[in-house]
């Protein structure tokens, strides 16, 4: 390589995660540390009545007895969890804000990330163009909230977690942890005991929420993490796509995001869940830093011939550790699984699905496409069960990954139980590696390297891509290109 | 001159496989390069087109008095040398009128002139699909994906034309075609001659010589032209084969 285009390219890897800077604002925090005495802090700071901070408390004291898990193909020291922070938020006054009462540095920070807070720039934008609503989560706490009154008008509430556990307990009481149980993993037990705010939608029998929901978290302290959950539900008949995304400033320490999101679907509803995840990957060279990334994502398909899916496009953390779930109980029931997950430099992805089919007549279709650069490692982890009384269930898995270079890792760990006779499971899997006849091909037709590889990859995620809503399909693209920048060379 | 290649030595990886080639194409013209297996004629396009891997030792090629060799392989693309490849690529989930109006605008941009507008890239495509006999829907299916030894060599021709290139390079285009198919795309070859294209069709048999006429034949055996000659040589050749050059290199 000429040493020029050397110069440019290391040039390019140093301004290749974009969303790197940090915001200087007031700011406050729990004690470093974790206790009882924490969660009473947080809990206080928002509010909260009685019966959640027992559930906390309780969740706390499950946490204390269990132990991190250790069956994921990824490897990381031993984190020090009185070494963080479980609380940083604004120095704000709690509750939810109108616009002018958020400090200007943080309207500031979402509009360097193209994130519109403002409602009339939303409508400003192109003729026709679809309308998105936002929550946006700034370390611990929701700042802002956008579209809250048309959305009410319809009947669908949109908020932060906090201001649900206040305006709405009879909600959260009934579903909150009827998915992810407090205890259901270390992960999700230390979030259910520190969980900081998420989002909260709600959307009534019969409705067919008006515009896409989206929620945007940003870590912005250091020392920190984030605990955000989620719980969203779709009443019979009801259809709600949401969004999130997630940025990070770029630190030497790693920074752990433990959230859980529960998704509760009823007779005949419909829940599109779509996630772009570009925490900070840590220094492509030192694996310096980043974000570690643990979540719990799942499901419920309660109502029959309800549907859930799960779209993501992860290409940023350190390490990621995550499997969007469906519990398919209702009869009929449907879930989807579509992934893309990127690893460049020294990032480990384990990812993937479980589809538990339950419910009779039940369908699954899980699309998997993992892409290893650099010195990474990318496995893939997918469950498919079908237990005796799901007569009728029927799963298909497509798993693909992609190499690029000589120095990554791809692995695909499936596991299928089927403990009925009626049940069909059909598992495709390849391994490929982007080969030097492709993109020499594709060069001598006109495209610089970079370019080639942006154009051979993009066909290798197509099909998961076109799953994603519109306006941030094109984003997704941009961002797959910019994951994967110096991968070849 | 169009493309001038001097005492070019080039190796892959451990071998060296050109040991001092020469050769002036001028525009206009078409020559043919024939010679026996192994002697050098892929290795002479992926050279001349900047593949990596290959190494150039000792030797210049120059287009129109530039330097190629100092090129990387999109630069030269854009620079109009385009290679029909002897074992075209499948390239999945990209569409071939996606894949090549990427590949047209990145040519532009590289040149500095404008992006070809949706509407003339299509229509211009119909007419090119038309003449090469190309079912139009084929061109909305992932490139070469699936497609039969003939279709894709039929596409190789419809991407260059679409290109337009000035440098075109034929590497073994004859391969795999029946009678009718070689006709069409020699037919498809012919209709891009012109005063400013030059053409260097590689090939082992002289068959497609029959369809596309050279001006020129050169024998490639060992890493070097070993002969030259007019369109008898590619007879004379046919009928006493390479024997004669292989011993002497």
């Amino acid at each position: 390589m000429p040493a020029v285009k050397q110069t440019v390219d290391q040039v390019e890897s140093l301004e290749r995660y974009q969303h790197g800077f940090v915001t200087t604002i007031d700011q406050e925090f729990a004690p470093k540390g974790l206790s009882a005495d924490i969660v009473r802090f947080i809990s206080a700071k928002k509010q909260e009545p009685e019966w959640m901070l027992e559930w906390r408390l309780a969740a706390y004291e499950r946490w204390l007895a269990m132990d991190e898990p250790d069956w994921a193909k990824v490897s990381f020291p031993k984190i020090d969890y009185q070494d963080s922070y479980y609380y940083a938020a604004p120095k704000e006054k709690i509750g939810p804000m109108s616009l002018d009462e958020v400090d200007p540095e943080i309207l500031a920070t979402y509009a360097k990330l193209g994130i519109p807070l403002r409602e009339q720039e939303v409508l400003a934008g192109v003729q026709g163009a679809p309308k998105y609503a936002v929550d946006a989560v700034f370390d611990s706490v929701s700042v802002v909230t956008t579209f809250k009154k048309e959305l009410a008008a319809v009947g669908v509430i949109f908020c932060s977690f906090s201001e649900a556990v206040r305006e709405h307990p009879e909600l959260v009481k009934k579903y909150l942890g009827t998915v992810v149980p407090a205890s259901d993993n270390y992960f999700a037990c230390l979030n259910s005991a520190v969980f900081s705010d998420g989002s909260f939608v709600y959307v009534p029998p019969g409705v067919r929420c008006p515009m896409e929901l989206s929620t945007y978290f940003r870590i912005n302290a250091a020392e920190s993490g984030q605990f955000e959950r989620t719980l969203i539900i779709a009443d019979a008949g009801a259809y709600v796509s949401y969004l999130e995304g997630c940025t990070a400033p770029m630190r030497d320490e790693n920074q752990l995001h433990a959230a859980v999101v529960e998704l509760v679907t009823l007779d005949d509803a419909e829940i599109k869940y779509s996630t772009v995840q570009n925490w900070y990957p840590g220094d492509p060279e030192t694996g310096k830093g980043g974000i570690y990334n643990f979540v719990t994502k799942r499901a419920d398909c309660r109502g029959d011939r309800s549907k859930v899916s799960w779209t993501q496009v992860e290409t940023g953390s350190a390490i990621t550790w995550k499997y969007p779930s469906c519990v398919l109980r209702g009869k009929d029931s449907v879930g989807e699984f579509y992934s893309i997950a990127i690893t460049n430099g020294r990032q480990q992805a384990d990812t993937g699905t479980k589809m538990i089919h339950l419910g009779e007549g039940t369908r699954s279709r899980i699309i998997s496409k993992g892409i290893s650069a650099g010195r990474s490692s990318n496995t893939y982890r997918g469950l498919v069960s079908a237990h005796p009384k799901a007569k009728g269930a029927r799963n298909f898995t497509q798993c693909d990954s992609l190499l690029i270079g000589k120095t990554c890792a791809a692995h695909t760990v499936p596991y299928i139980e089927a403990r009925n006779g009626q049940t069909v499971v059909e598992h495709e899997a390849t391994t490929t590696r982007l080969s030097d006849d492709q993109l020499f091909y594709v060069m001598q037709r006109g495209l610089s390297q970079e370019e080639a590889v942006q154009l051979l990859v993009n066909g290798f995620v197509k099909d998961v891509l076109q799953e994603l809503p519109m306006e941030f399909a094109v984003e997704a693209q941009k961002l797959v290109a910019i994951s994967l920048e110096g991968s070849v060379g | 001159m169009m493309l001038s290649i001097t005492n070019l030595h080039a190796r892959v990886e451990a071998a060296e496989i050109l040991k001092g080639l020469s050769l002036e194409l001028p525009a206009g013209e078409v020559h043919a390069i024939m010679g026996p297996n192994g002697a050098g004629k892929s290795t002479l396009s992926y050279v001349l087109t900047g593949r990596q891997g290959y190494e150039v030792t000792e030797g210049t090629a120059t287009l129109d008095g530039e330097d190629l060799l100092a090129l990387e392989a999109h630069e030269r693309a854009a620079r109009g040398v385009f290679l029909s490849f002897q074992y075209p690529l499948e390239i999945p989930g990209v569409p071939a009128m996606t894949f090549l109006r990427t590949a047209l605008n990145a040519q532009h941009k590289a040149r500095g002139e404008p992006e070809v507008s949706a509407t003339d890239f299509l229509k211009r495509a119909r007419e090119v699909a038309k003449q090469l006999k190309m079912d139009f829907d084929m061109l909305k299916r992932p490139l070469n994906v699936g497609f039969s030894g003939g279709e894709k060599k039929r596409m190789e021709i419809f991407q260059m034309a679409m290109l337009s290139p000035r440098l075109l390079i034929l590497d073994e285009t004859d391969s795999g075609l029946d009678i009718d198919a070689l006709k069409i795309v020699a037919d498809g070859v012919n209709a891009l001659r012109s005063p400013d294209r030059a053409m260097l069709v590689i090939t082992h048999y002289q068959r497609l010589l029959d369809y596309i006429r050279p001006d020129r034949v050169h024998v490639l055996a060992a890493g070097r032209i070993a002969a030259s000659g007019g369109p008898e040589l590619a007879l004379e050749l046919e009928r006493d084969g390479y024997d004669k050059y292989a011993r002497a290199a």
